[in-house]
This record gives structure tokens, sequence and C-alpha cells, in this order.
């Protein structure tokens, strides 16, 4: 199944290419209108779980709030330190910015998907998907621009020529590339049970409750995918960039003005469309958990996804409320001896069960077993062959020292 | 064009948007905003005593170690993704090489283990 935009097919017509600007303009709305709601409803929930009242006073129940701050942010002196990298320093919030929002192109917002429909609607006599661009390996896409997120964070620390957002984006960028890994990881046993790369295609694959991926996977690749997503976006517990007590603010310290506002927004914007991948790849995206009646079918699909998509943000940001920061060692340790070493082993219990599991007959699920249990003792054989060198070679490494007196 | 190219050439659309939103508000920004450059604006923040030496320093040899551990498992996660999409396709054999494959780079995430390349101190 290729999954495309129907609307791309056959000659370019006028029709559908003010299609496609009215979701680019759409989607743009969502994504900053969604930002700007995540951050105001952080401040209030975290208020509200702490005994405080929070913001207010700006409009009703607040709301404004972000928007007072993001207009104020237009009349802040925007400082350069002297001793950074100029072109560097004024690179980095584009680095930030462009790929949280570009994040949102894949993203399946609505449509029909109940009922085995594919997700398809019909706008002024054009067939087209809820979502600006389905392309057929949407979810490295989504991989590429949550890597390439980094780099913004890593240039920004490295550019101010400071001390603080050196070691936060060092610190950064570490976190995030081993988060990265358990997170494309967990992917994979997505893609295993949807058996395509496209985010449309993942949503339609998960039809009733029982086909959501969060249940066919097993829960385990939901958990840590929801633990590397937490990690990735340097949400507490894992705030270890921005870490105050050590760090300042981290990356941004040095930044002022609207460039920082770019990194806020980036952030919360990537706080928002992580909740949207998930939903899309583990909740089934806009498909309705029971029938609203009345409502339309496309509709219903919008209301479902924004349904799903509160839930996430709302974990998000009772986590921040709950869990206290890890220590580094610790984040590494789970990063690197549970999360991958998990995630590997379920992906692979997944796709055996799935070799075994229909109408499998006996002699191939036993060669398969015994096959995978040479595997296992060559593996082992290996590892300690391997040991053995690294040892050997430490001691001859070791042996001059010792005759010369010098402690190396 | 393809179907295919004009899916993308519609998300590079919206990548020059988001450039565009992000140099609007840049640009707006930069006609409304005061500028009094001094001295002490430009030095680096220190909490607030005077920057000792220069900025950039060494940083620790793990993060390297990581970045390279990150490469093989990112490189392995990228093999993984097409295989998965289409595990029913490549049956039995295909399970056993890419069991082969997994369990060999395990092997060597083991051995980083082992050698205390993991620990962080």
């Amino acid at each position: 199944m290729l999954a495309l935009d129907p609307i791309l097919e056959g000659p370019l017509l006028w029709t559908p290419l003010f299609i496609i600007i009215g979701k680019v303009l759409f989607i743009f709305v969502v994504g900053l209108v969604a930002t700007m709601f995540m951050v105001w409803y952080e401040r209030k929930v975290v208020s509200g779980m702490q005994n405080r009242i929070g913001p207010n006073k700006a409009g009703p129940f607040g709301m404004l709030q972000t928007l007072a701050d993001g207009i104020k942010s237009f009349f802040k002196e925007d400082l350069l330190p002297t001793r950074a990298d100029r072109i560097v320093f004024r690179l980095a919030p584009f680095l930030a910015f462009v790929p949280a929002f570009l994040l949102w192109a894949v993203i399946p917002l609505g449509g029909d998907f109940s009922n085995g429909n594919d997700g398809t609607v019909t706008w002024f006599g054009h067939v087209t998907r809820v979502q600006l661009a389905d392309p057929p390996v949407g979810i490295l896409w989504v991989l590429a621009m949550s890597s390439i997120g980094v780099y913004g964070i890593m240039l920004a620390g490295w550019s101010s020529g400071s001390k603080y957002p050196l070691l936060g984006s060092v610190r950064a960028s570490a976190q995030m590339i081993s988060y990265e890994a358990a997170l494309g990881l967990s992917l994979a046993a997505v893609l295993l049970s949807s058996g395509t790369l496209s985010t449309a295609g993942i949503v339609a694959g998960q039809n009733s409750l029982v086909d959501w991926n969060v249940i066919s996977t097993g829960i385990v690749p939901f958990v840590i995918f929801l633990i590397a997503v937490t990690a990735e976006l340097n949400r507490p517990p894992f705030d270890l960039v921005e870490a105050e007590q050590e760090l300042v603010g981290g990356f941004n310290t040095e930044y002022s003005g609207i460039r920082f506002a770019l990194f806020f927004l980036s952030e919360f914007m990537n706080v928002v469309t992580m909740s949207a991948i998930m939903v899309t790849l583990f909740l089934g995206g806009p498909q309705p958990l029971f029938d609203i009646p009345v409502i339309p079918g496309a509709l219903e699909g919008t209301i479902w996804f924004l349904v799903k998509l509160f839930a996430f943000l709302y974990l998000f940001v009772w986590l921040r409320a709950t869990l206290p920061r890890l220590r580094y060692d610790q984040l590494m340790d789970l990063g690197w001896k549970v999360l991958i070493p998990i995630s590997l082993g379920w992906f692979l219990l997944l796709a055996a069960l799935r070799e075994f599991s229909p109408d499998g007959d006996a002699a191939e699920s036993l060669r398969v077993v015994v096959i995978s249990f040479v595997v296992a003792v060559i593996a082992t054989g290996l590892f300690a062959a391997a040991l053995k060198v690294s040892a050997r070679n430490r001691a001859a490494a070791n042996q001059p020292a010792d005759n010369t007196g010098v402690t190396v | 064009m393809s179907v295919y190219l004009r899916e993308y050439l519609t998300v590079v659309w919206f990548g020059v948007a988001a450039l565009a939103i992000g140099g609007l508000l840049l640009g707006l920004a930069a006609l409304v905003r005061p500028s009094k450059p001094s001295y002490d604006k430009g030095i680096a923040y220190e909490s607030g005593v005077d920057p000792v030496g220069i900025g950039w320093s060494q940083s620790q040899i793990r993060y390297y170690v990581f970045a390279l551990l990150f490469v093989i498992f990112d490189v392995e996660a990228v093999f993984l993704f097409p295989w998965a999409a289409n595990v029913e396709r490549y049956g039995t054999f295909g399970l056993v090489v890419m069991l082969v494959f997994i369990v060999l780079l395990l092997d060597g995430l083991v051995y980083a283990w082992k050698r205390g390349l993991l620990r962080w101190v």
C-alpha cells in the first residue's frame, strides 16, 4: 500500500493548490495555538497541583498570558555576547524552531478512519487527507526532524562562548542521542505490527481498540517510547539540560528577547508534536474509541485526536509536578542499560511471535529455535573471547609500566 | 513530477513557511526592540562574577563514547525499519538473519557495559 495524499495525483489545478495552501496555513495556526495553549495549560495545571492559582489576570482564566509574554519578548533587547560565534548563534534558533514545525507535516490531524475507512475526506470535490503530506516514509521523517532538533540545542550552547550553555548543550546532546536510540528501537515494534512507514497507514491499521498499537505490541514499547520521548524533550524528570541549580538556564542562558522566545516556543511545540506522534503511533490517532452521534465522521476524528492529545499533555505536566530530577549517571544507566536492551529484546520477541503465531508448522518453529540457540552460543563465545583479548591487552599494556616503576 | 516528489514538495513549502515565520518574528522584533549595547551586556554570564578564561572548554571523553554507541544503534534502527515493515515477506530466513544482526550488536553493547564504558563517573 503506497500511502500518498490523493489530492496530489493528476494535473495540478488551482483548487488542489488552494487546498494545500489552506492546509499549510491551518497547520501553522493549529501548531502555534496548540503551543500557546500548552504553555498556559502547563502553568495552570502545575499551579493547581501546587495549591497556587497560576496565571489568572490576562484574559479568561489567564489564557492570554502566553500571548502577553510573547509580545513582551518582542520589546526586549537582543544581546549578542562578544565571545559568541555570531553566525551560528543567530542560526541556532531556526534549527530548533523549523524542525519542531516540520514534524506537524506528517501527523494525521483528523479524517474518517472509523469502520475501516481510509481516512480521506472530500473538500471542494477533491479527495484528500487531513494531514499536510503523507510520504511513504513518514516515520523516518519524524525521526529525522527530531534528530535535527538536537543540532539547534547543541549549536546554541556551543556558539554562546560561555561555560554554562556549553555544559548544558553537551549534556543535552548526549541525553538526546542516548534516548533517540531507545526511541527508534521501540518504534520498530510499531512498524512490526502495522507493516507500513506511512503515518496515515499506521493509523488506518489501528481499527479497533485491540488493534491499537499500545495493545497489539504489548504495553512495553509504548512505555519505553513514552520515557524516551520525555527524555528527548528534556522534560522533567529528565530536565538535566536546564537544571537550574547547576546550569543556570542550560543551553539558552545567553539568549534573550525574541531569540529566546523562539527556543521556548520550539520546546513547547515539541511537547505537543511528540504527544501527537505518540497518539498517532500507539493510540490510533483520529480513530474513534466509540462513535459520537450527530457529529460527521471527519470532524469526529479531529475531536478524538484532540482528546487523546490533551491526555498526553496532561501526563507530561503531571510528570513534571510529581517526579524529582534524575542524576546524570542514573539517566545514562536507564537509557543504555535498561531501555535499549529491553526494547531490542521485546522487538525480537514480537518478531518471533509473529513468525510463529498463525498456522506456523512445527518443523519451521523448531528450526528457528535451534538456530537461535546456536546464535546465542556463538555470541556468548565471541563475547568471552573479546573479554579475554581485552584482558590480555590490558595486562600487556601494564607490563612495561611495572618494569620501569612508573605508574600509568 | 511524480506524486511522491510532490508529497515532499508540499513539505518543502511548509518548511519555507516555517523559516518565513521565524524570520518574520525576528524581523519584527528587530524593528521594535531597543538597542543599547554596552561592554557589560556582552560578557558571558557566570552567575554574576566576571568570567574566568574562555567559554569553550574540553569536555569528557565519555560523551564521545556515547556518541559512537549512538551511531551504531541508530543505524541499527534504520536497518530494522524496512525489515520490520515487511517482516512477513522475508519469513523465517529474514528473522534468523535479523536475529544474528541484533545479537551481534547486543554483544557489542554488553562488551562496552562489561568494560565499564557505560558507567558514568
